[in-house]
């Protein structure tokens, strides 16, 4: 990046935006590299590592055995001799395989040895979802890594977050969970084209509002920012919507300045609403915030269920842009309507949603590849 | 009827046409399923087992009803062989209702418990231990059922894998372990993963006993199966078999995939010449076991058969949107 000039910014996507973090990290730090199954593949994790293999070769880019826990023991070692590994996984699901060696040595070896070694490890982990991924092939496990202190958890949703927090990520100390969500791939914005990194644990406000908060992450801030468009137009309703970018460490912050400004709160995630982090944040709203808030918190994540292949099914299990509509009419509506439980809500929900707002509920259906 | 090739003369001459009709079976399943996938109504992903079908045929025409058998993503040609039934398979691929799993599952999660084929699962190895647990019950119940697990080459790279063969060594389990090398993994060579392309070997240091088979010779497949099955049967603890065969299509979806660079056509093509069913085929005819006509007959009803699973499948109606929370605790 030139010293004196504006730092140029032109749109890329969110998967090149990934490829140039990579490359980028690379090219600064000579102890970066980059292993995981089918990095050095003709599809390169869906391009994202295509770029790097091509510049820096087998040495520094490469496939791995399909073994995940032990090639994370593996990054492990490599983080506490020097190096500074990025494992990708092609999936969140494959992780519960090296729920060990994260949870119980990753996450670990910092506090349990009084701070004296650091694992600087960051793990990529795409969510994949959509054309019947199924139960095994679209968990958004965010909130379980969330819970083991050790780990900081990061869940970016645009290009622009995604260049500067994984950059970041590679070169904190800590070891890091990464979360992508396939669906924001090909989403484009502004990205600077020189290295840049973004803190982690500081969220931004993406949209400001004056009635009610929404606290998003990943691909829910989308939904989110639809949902706010369209309340606007719609009846004034004025959504102020925060994408929290990370998870741990949470900008606590954000959420309780916003919240205090709106007295309403709906939390948006793409993970499980049991025990989730929308539950997380909504304890956290109860507990220093309580006396402002005008309604209940309302949370808009999926149902109690493993993800189902079939297309009708599929459709009614992902929450969108139309059940956090829902949501924030529940809270915001005056003479306090009696709520009826989101997920039978947002069925009927969404049905007058599409009659009203058809441009908005027009969005690319994802048809793949996988 | 004659029986020439020696190898023809232990297994009875329904076992061999029943094995002819079920890999044709499979084989067009897999073509015509690759015809329609383009139309994009089965809105999941899809791992063909064209080139590979003589396995799943070989290993369970020793199986009985009861026996247990489990599987992975490319599931197909298990389900089929061991009795799963066709148009609930279709219509499972389709999202539907009337699918074997309630179309909850897809493509990669196939079951049916029914006629013992127990599962599939996406997580490679997954289900390794699990077919090992299966014999275990079987032995703790008295029964002399035996489990069988078909897996792929990068299987065996989960320590897992490991762990399955030296538990299942120690008690002397009746479960067969069944790879399905066919050289890749996605995109990646087996030597790029494995130092060596030995997986039969890999049970040694833990007793397991191993062969290596031609995985496009459905009568030598059906011979270790056998040996393998007996062993299990008689209490004499479990076994490895490695078949060396070829996926055709690419890793997941209904198209060739040799243009992508990670394996050559000459490669595709030297394996399709030897194709499972046309080599069986060929050792049927030759010694009078099925004739000409035979074949066509087979042929045509298989295909009518197929015709009549799709029509099944694409009839059928969708799950209810109220049955989302089914089958929840
Ligand atoms: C634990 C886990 N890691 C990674 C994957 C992604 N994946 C799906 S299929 C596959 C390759 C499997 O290769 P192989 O076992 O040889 O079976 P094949 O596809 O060749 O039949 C991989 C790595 C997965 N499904 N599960
Ligand atoms: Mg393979």
């Amino acid at each position: 990046m030139g010293k004196d000039k504006k730092p140029k910014e032109r749109e890329i996507k969110y998967w090149q935006a990934i490829s140039e973090a990579h490359v980028q990290s690379m090219e600064r730090n000579e102890r970066v590299f980059i292993m995981g199954i089918g990095v050095d593949d003709p599809k390169g994790i869906f391009g994202t590592t295509l770029e790097a293999y091509k510049k820096f070769g087998k040495k520094r880019v490469f496939d791995t055995p399909v073994a995940e826990n032990t090639m994370t023991g593996c990054a492990i070692g490599a983080a506490l001799a020097g190096m500074r590994p990025v494992m990708v996984h092609a999936r969140n699901d494959f992780m519960y395989y090296c729920m060990d060696q994260l949870c119980n040595h990753a996450a670990k070896w910092h506090h349990m040895f009084g701070g004296l070694m650091t694992v600087p490890i960051t793990v990529r982990a795409i969510v994949g979802r959509g054309w019947g991924q199924g139960s095994q092939h679209s968990q958004s496990l965010q909130a379980l890594f969330s819970h083991v202190p050790g780990l900081k958890v990061v869940m970016p949703s645009t290009p622009y977050s995604v260049k500067g927090l994984l950059m970041a990520s590679i070169e904190g100390d800590s070891p890091v969970i990464f979360v992508e969500h396939r669906r924001l791939y090909d989403y484009a914005g502004p990205v600077p084209e020189g290295p840049y990194t973004l803190p982690i644990g500081k969220g931004a406000v993406v949209r400001m509002g004056k009635d009610a908060t929404v606290a998003a992450i990943s691909y829910a801030v989308w939904d989110a920012i639809k949902a706010a468009v369209a309340l606007k137009e719609e009846g004034g309703i004025d959504v102020e919507v925060i994408d929290l970018r990370s998870l741990k460490p949470l900008d606590e912050e954000l959420i309780l300045n916003s919240v205090k400004k709106t007295g309403r709160l709906v939390v948006a995630d793409t993970g499980w609403k049991s025990y989730g982090a929308s539950a997380e944040i909504s304890a956290l709203v109860a507990e220093k915030a309580f006396e402002y808030l005008k309604a209940p918190i309302q949370r808009v994540a999926l149902p109690d269920i493993s993800a189902p292949t079939s297309v009708t099914l599929e459709k009614v299990f992902y929450p969108g842009a139309m059940d956090i509509i829902s949501a924030v009419r529940q809270i915001v509506q005056k003479g306090g309507e009696k709520s009826v439980p989101l997920f039978e809500s947002s069925l009927t929900a969404k049905t007058v949603y599409e009659r009203e707002f058809s441009s908005l509920a027009q969005e690319k259906e994802f048809l793949g590849p996988f | 009827m004659k029986k020439k090739d020696p190898s023809l003369k232990s297994i009875p001459a329904n076992v061999l046409r029943d094995m002819y009709y079920m890999i044709v079976k499979i084989r067009k399943e897999g073509e015509r399923i690759a015809e329609l996938y383009p139309e994009q109504e089965m809105r999941c992903p899809i791992h063909l087992s064209i080139g590979q079908e003589a396995v799943a045929v070989g290993v369970c025409a020793n199986l009985r009803k009861d026996d247990y058998v489990f599987s992975s993503h490319r599931c197909h040609a298990h389900y089929l062989a061991k009795g799963g039934e066709l148009r609930r398979l279709v219509a499972e691929l389709y999202g539907k209702k009337t699918g074997c799993a309630g179309g909850v599952g897809g493509s990669m999660h196939l079951a049916a418990p029914e006629v013992g084929f127990m599962g599939a699962s996406s997580i490679v190895a997954g289900t390794i231990p699990i077919a090992m647990g299966t014999a275990l019950a079987s032995v703790m119940q008295g029964s002399d059922r035996v489990s069988v697990t078909f897996f792929g080459d990068a299987a065996v790279e989960e320590g897992t894998f490991h762990e399955t063969l030296n538990f299942a060594s120690l008690k002397s389990l009746p479960v067969i372990f069944v790879c399905e090398n066919n050289l890749y993994a996605t995109h990646s060579h087996l030597l790029a993963r494995q130092p060596t392309n030995n997986i039969f070997e890999r049970g040694e240091s833990h007793r397991v006993p191993g062969v290596c088979v031609d995985g496009n010779d459905l009568l030598a497949i059906y011979q270790a199966a056998k040996e393998a099955v007996d062993r299990c049967r008689r209490g004499q603890g479990p076994f490895l078999i490695e078949c060396k065969t070829y996926r055709w299509r690419e890793h997941v979806g209904p198209y060739y995939d040799y243009d992508l660079g990670y394996r050559s056509k000459e490669e595709l093509e030297k394996w399709m010449a030897r194709c499972p069913v046309s080599i069986y085929e060929k050792v049927l005819l030759e010694n009078g076991i099925l004739s000409r006509k035979d074949v066509s007959t087979i042929a045509k009803e298989v295909g009518e058969k197929m015709e009549e699973a799709v029509r099944f499948a694409k009839e059928s109606p969708f799950p209810d949107e109220a049955e989302l929370l089914k089958d929840v605790y």
